[in-house]
């Protein structure tokens, strides 16, 4: 009997020991994530110190951005991230919602799945494609027709006049927003669907039992079953948005300023960065630069914070009712 | 465990390759800096592995990084297409050189106006860039140009987005012809543009402007010779009329004192002489005075070989190679003042 159970315990011990290798190891990846993320942080509060402490608050105040005297602000970046994100968000939201209660409430079954193949492949496009599709095939367009419109008919509206006025240049802020608006769309579609998806058929089938019409259903039971996981969708296209670099450095206009106007040139964090990181030559240049990319860390980091307790609240909200 | 034993035996067998890897590139000559002489120094890097077997790893990651690599000694050779001022050279340890000559164009696209109909002067083109002149018809167009009919349009200004040695040569020599240009924009790789909207690369450059109606931009002259844009004509230093092409680069290069320029510290810009284009630069190498790096003479000889043999290439893909005289010069630099671990290096054995 000895001669058995010798090798069984061994086994066992064997067997507790990979398990803790294997639990360590798998904390060991997530702690990692944590570790590069604190070092990332760290290191662009190092790269960015001496701009910090160089202009302080007034780099984020200062519309300036001039490299021959080495004066430096990120308000117009920072101004050009936030609108060309919340115009792409203006835009593309609705159409995502459209797209998701079209494909899971009133499409046909066969024409579902090559729908949202179709949308899927857009989210693997290459930003670049995006940017090079936004100036030679967008732009022009924008520039001949659309612009122009927007011009003449709104141009002189009172108060929201202002936003469309200057000529058009076929580039700039409105331009990086259509392009952003169709790079975030598969994003917010795919993650709409899946939570529409998710509402339990129970609860439609006793809607439509009732007498409900679509529009109730998809309004009064979809919706409110699915608001968290919309507003998710919303952010994680709005993080993907005010991130994106090439695509909006083809089509932003790159000009450190902030006019009324969202048919002028304008620029964005990621865009300045990209521009101008490889021949920045002087300390407080290049620091600047890498403040920049501080700022959008915040920004983001901010914004998805934000999304998380308003999510928690949701489903707080939610639990009660 | 054997298991384990498989995983450390495949992560061994990925470091020995990683190690022939770095050993394999260790034999190239490396570089790294400006964009604008990248494509040239690729193909003088294609012909000379052809013949020589010594292969050239440049990497074109912008002059501001080819200045930070070779101050940390990580390539062989630095690339600027903005010479370092010779303070700077003695700070780090450093030599420059010009190595090949390229210049800046302005293009337009008015409508009716053919390549090189439109002449203008620095003053005018400083004002334009400022915003002072914004329509193609204003009086101090017209007196450059009296025959043409110029239409009542308002001008868009494009300029270059990206830091780069293009925006460096046309605000540096803005900035010698206007004084109100030295004032409220100055000469940098980027700077502040009161006006115009920015487009990324010569190729955004030339896209936006042949886009817009109206629109006025400065691309590299080997872009506009191979894409047929509407090209002007400039008045120089000397108040002659001069076209782009590869002669009036060479004048500006040619006239320049190169032997009083101390580190070669010299901008082509706005060069006296009656062929002289006004918007012509070099472009320049940076190696250490003394290094360490055995593979500096490697470097001379390759950049040697560029000079005498590599310029038919470089005039394939319009630029424009150094005249004989500051060859000369610069190999007499490479003689008097470069050497490998105390010894010098040149001429080469």
């Amino acid at each position: 009997m000895a001669a058995v159970t010798i090798p069984y315990k061994l086994q066992l011990r064997r067997e507790a020991r990979s398990e803790y290798v294997f639990r360590f190891m798998t904390m060991a990846a997530a702690l990692l994530v944590l570790a590069i993320l604190a070092g990332v942080l760290l290191a662009l509060l190092y790269g960015g110190w001496p701009a910090l402490r160089t202009f302080r608050f007034g780099f984020l105040t200062s519309t300036i951005w001039n490299p021959v005297t080495d004066q430096f602000g990120a308000l117009a970046p920072l101004y050009g991230t936030v609108i060309t994100s919340l115009l792409a968000l203006l835009l593309a939201v609705p159409l995502a919602f459209g797209i998701a209660i079209f494909l899971t409430e009133t499409c046909p079954m066969w024409l579902r799945s090559p729908i949202s193949t179709c949308i899927e492949l857009l989210a693997a496009v290459p930003s670049i494609v995006f940017g090079i599709w936004g100036l030679f095939v967008l732009a022009p367009v924008l520039q001949h027709t659309v612009q122009p419109w927007l011009i003449d008919t709104l141009g002189d509206a009172p108060i929201i006049g202002k936003l469309f006025r200057g000529p058009p240049y076929g580039i700039g802020l409105l331009t990086a927003g259509f392009v952003l608006a169709v790079m975030v769309l598969p994003f917010i579609t795919s993650v709409m669907r899946e939570v529409f998806l998710s509402t339990p058929s129970s609860l439609k089938e006793a809607a439509y039992g009732l007498g409900a019409t679509q529009w109730e259903v998809i309004w009064d039971v979809v919706l409110p079953n699915a608001r968290a996981g919309v507003v998710g969708g919303i952010m994680l296209g709005l993080g993907r948005a005010l991130g994106e670099t090439m695509a909006v450095t083809f089509v932003v206009g790159n000009a450190h300023r902030i006019s009324g106007s969202l048919l002028a040139p304008g620029t964005t964090i990621s865009a300045s960065i990209a521009n101008e990181f490889t021949e920045a030559v002087g300390k407080l240049y290049t620091s600047s630069l890498i403040a920049l990319g501080l700022l959008l860390f915040l920004l983001t980091f901010i914004i998805i914070a934000s999304a998380r307790l308003l999510l928690l609240r949701l489903e707080a909200r939610g639990a009660h009712v | 465990m054997h298991r384990f034993f498989k995983f450390a035996g495949a992560v061994g067998f990925l470091g020995m390759l990683g190690g022939l890897a770095a050993a394999a590139i260790a034999d190239d000559i490396s570089g790294a800096g400006a964009t604008f002489p990248y494509p040239v120094y690729a193909k003088w890097a294609e012909a000379y592995k052809q013949q020589t077997g010594i292969g050239l790893n440049y990497q074109s990651i912008g002059s501001g990084g080819g200045i930070k690599q070779i101050e940390a000694s990580t390539v062989t050779f630095g690339a600027s297409d903005k010479p370092l001022e010779p303070a700077d050279l003695k700070q780090n340890g450093l030599v420059q050189w010009p190595q090949i000559i390229g210049g800046v164009v302005p293009v337009v696209n008015i409508p009716g106006i053919k390549p090189g109909e439109l002449v203008l002067d620095g003053a005018t083109l400083a004002s334009i860039y400022l915003g002072d002149i914004s329509r193609w018809n204003d009086p101090a167009i017209k007196k450059l140009n009296p025959t043409l009919s110029l239409p009542k349009l308002d001008i868009a200004p494009i300029y270059r987005s990206d830091g780069s040695g293009t925006n460096f040569l046309f605000t540096n020599y803005l900035s010698q012809v206007s004084p109100a240009f030295l004032k409220t924009i100055g000469a940098n790789t980027s700077v502040q543009w009161p006006v115009g909207i920015g487009a990324k690369g010569n190729e955004g450059v030339a896209n936006q402007t042949t886009q817009t109606n109206g629109a006025i931009g400065y691309v590299e002259y080997a872009y506009v010779k191979q894409t047929n844009m509407t090209y002007t004509r400039l008045v120089n230093r000397d108040g002659k009329l001069v076209v782009p092409e590869a002669k009036a680069f060479q004048a500006a290069a040619a006239n320049a004192d190169w032997a009083r320029a101390e580190g070669y510290y010299l901008i082509l810009t706005n060069q006296s002489g009656a062929a002289s284009w006004p918007i012509t630069g070099a472009s320049f190498i940076l190696v250490h005075a003394d290094s360490k790096d055995a593979n500096t003479a490697a470097a001379l000889k390759f950049f040697d070989w560029a000079y005498k043999s590599g310029q038919s290439l470089a005039e394939s893909l319009d630029y424009v190679p150094l005249p004989a005289g500051v060859v000369k010069l610069v190999e007499q630099t490479w003689q008097e003042s470069l050497k490998v671990n105390g010894k010098p290096i040149w001429p080469a054995k």
